[in-house]
């Protein structure tokens, strides 16, 4: 069963973040709280105390690899990695 | 070039101060999202997969120098030191912070420029013919009439919100460089009568023309309208298209999808009938008023020259990169002695459409020494120097050519369109700009690519066809498959006078694949093609069938 980060824009410069551990709004996807799918309410829960600061926040399904998250999708591999055509842009 | 006047810059003014309020209503946290959405749009401003873009308003495609500078000023201060140009003459940031947009207008407003009406359901910039006002085959100017377009629709309190975005083209010339056909109304400029010598000269009016995920060709509701009339007629199309467009489904809200249901001749009754009540009234364009936007688009102090200019044609004897440069990169001018420049924002390997600040600046430059400080975007996201004279083009294309703007390519399989695709838009369901790139890499042989001769590829990342798949010659639709990038291929589309929707040929192709997939179209049509056939006339004459032979062979 994949597991879940949650994800959203930031809202003063549109970055893609992602909530951590401590509950902030990290631009590196490896800092990312990670949930078992089931229990991916906490997270959400957890993202509502700095809600203000970003849009749209929603859940994303991820496998756990060695350097951290990687998202199943590719839409959102390029959200957390940036553009495929700017690799001096990579997160 | 037009020039504001005091209620432009008024209004301009006034939406920069407004927006500067909603911004910081928006970072204090005094408005929601929900709230917010709706003024950034208006300005132009969206929330796309890395951050946020900003598209800027380049009215029919024009610029002027100064423009130009404070576009690569914004790109180096306010983003990441490059804009791209699209398939609607504008210019998209892709980097700007919330907290700088109302800065970045602000700038914009000082050289008369803005994003309003870049986004949202009202009448979107009009954008003309890029080469507008120097095409040696144009009837009239187009920018004239879609200056007075734009100034009826800036701000026009009853098309504001309307049931969808709404575009307006136009073009001066028989040959159809704006793609008038797949537009919400398309104008094309033609003499009354028989087409041939000097009838009167006023409009054909297409209606319901479009691309997304309903491709239609624009129907010809009238076939001449005289010019005094413009604004009462386009308003009777507005009016009934507001009124009876289908504001309960997103996917059916487009003109074209009235035009289509009610059926053309139906539609065409329903506008003529509302015309009635608004021809002859207030909205008409006073002549005075006509003579005032005229007198800005007055041709320039032309010198008077031979058509033929001897250094010009001794330079291309002696160099064999520039001949091949000014093969397919000018266009005839209407001056004798001038030439109309095609600058290529499609170097190999590269995203179609991209320019850097760097760029910018230079290009600003090169329009002050060679083009009378002008420059022009073209809906194929390249650039043009309107007013070069034959006898500069050497050195212009000696300076243009360190910059990489000199790829000879115009109008070839390398000149691509792409929309951002999955690299940047949230609406994409694959990539654009890399399948683009692997296919410039491909053909990078100047000898073949030219062999090849006329081949327009578009590309769009989703249905949307912001890249124009559904009208190029082979155009390339990204989508989703359990989760991988696939490409459609359509075959026989064509923007132009001969308007056609392209077919699609058969099962989609993996990323892996699409390119060897294209080379083999163009191999094919290589084989087949007679003696002076371009792509489409090949494939118009033989038909699918070969192509899809070929293609599938090996699956």
């Amino acid at each position: 069963m994949p597991q879940q980060v949650l994800t959203a824009n930031r809202l003063s410069d549109g970055a893609v973040v992602f909530l951590d551990a401590e509950g902030r709004w990290s631009e590196r996807i490896a800092a990312a709280r990670v949930a078992e799918k089931a229990d991916a309410q906490a997270l959400t829960n957890a993202g509502e105390a700095t809600a203000a600061e970003v849009v749209a926040p929603y859940l994303i399904d991820v496998t756990l690899e060695a350097e951290g998250p990687r998202p199943l999708r590719y839409r959102e591999r390029i959200r957390a990695f940036g553009p495929s055509i700017h690799p001096e842009f990579a997160k | 070039m037009y020039r504001y006047d005091e209620f432009d810059h008024a209004f301009v003014n006034e939406r920069v101060a407004q927006f500067r309020d909603q911004a910081a209503r928006r970072l204090s946290g005094e408005l929601t999202e929900e709230e917010f959405r709706p003024h950034r749009l208006m300005n132009g401003l969206y929330l796309q997969l890395h951050a946020y873009m900003l598209r800027v308003a380049i009215p029919y495609g024009t610029l002027s120098s100064r423009q130009m500078r404070k576009l690569a000023h914004i790109a180096r201060r306010y983003d990441r030191g490059y804009g791209h140009f699209t398939t609607r003459q504008n210019i998209q940031y892709n980097w700007p912070a919330l907290e700088d947009v109302p800065d970045i207008l602000a700038e914009l407003a000082e050289v008369e420029m803005h994003a309003i009406q870049t986004s949202g359901n009202c009448i979107r910039n009009v954008t003309a013919d890029q080469f507008s006002g120097v095409a040696a085959d144009e009837i009239e100017d187009p920018r004239i009439y879609a200056e007075i377009i734009r100034q009826w629709s800036s701000l026009h309190p009853e098309f504001s919100f309307l049931p969808r975005k709404f575009k307006i083209a136009v073009t001066g010339a028989a040959e159809d460089r704006a793609a008038v056909a797949f537009h919400d109304i398309g104008l094309r400029i033609v003499r009354d009568g028989n087409g041939e010598g000097d009838g009167e000269v006023g409009f054909e009016v297409i209606v319901g023309g479009g691309q997304g995920r309903t491709p239609m060709i624009g129907k010809t509701i009238r076939p001449f309208l005289p010019k005094e009339h413009l604004l009462s007629y386009l308003e009777a199309i507005l009016r009934v298209y507001n009124l009876l467009g289908r504001r309960d489904n997103l996917f059916k809200a487009r003109i074209k999808i009235l035009v289509h249901e009610v059926g053309a001749a139906a539609f065409t009754g329903m506008v003529e009938e509302e015309w009635e009540q608004l021809k002859g009234g207030p909205v008409e364009l006073p002549k005075g008023e006509l003579e005032r936007i005229l007198a800005y688009f007055a041709p320039p102090a032309y010198e008077r020259l031979p058509a033929v200019t001897p250094a010009f044609e001794a330079k291309k004897f002696e160099d064999r990169a520039f001949a091949r440069w000014a093969e397919v990169n000018l266009f005839p001018h209407k001056q004798p002695g001038y030439a109309v420049v095609n600058l290529s924002l499609k170097p190999e390997g590269e995203p179609p459409g991209d320019a850097t600040a760097a760029q910018m600046d230079a290009i600003a430059d090169l329009a002050d020494r060679y083009s009378l400080s002008e420059i022009r975007v073209t809906h194929e996201q390249n650039l043009v120097l309107p007013y070069v004279r034959q006898a500069d083009l050497h050195a212009l294309w000696q300076e243009l050519v360190p910059l990489g703007l000199a790829t000879a390519n115009i109008g070839r399989v390398t000149d691509i369109i792409a929309c951002p695709g999955l690299d940047y838009c949230s609406l994409a369901n694959a990539r654009s700009i890399p399948v683009a790139q692997q296919i410039t890499r491909r053909f990078n042989d100047l000898t073949r690519i030219h062999d090849i001769d006329e081949l327009k590829i578009k590309i769009s990342g989703c249905i949307n066809a912001c890249g124009h798949h559904h009208v190029g010659h082979i155009g390339i639709l990204g989508v989703d498959k359990k989760g991988e990038e696939f490409y459609q291929i359509t075959l026989g589309g064509d923007a132009t006078q001969t308007a056609a929707i392209g077919a699609i040929i058969g099962p989609a192709f993996s990323a892996a694949e699409v390119v060897d997939a294209v080379e083999t179209l163009v191999n094919t049509y290589v084989d087949l093609r007679e003696p002076g056939e371009r792509f489409l006339d090949t494939y118009r004459r033989v038909g699918p069938a070969p192509f899809k032979e070929k293609l599938y062979a090996t699956h």
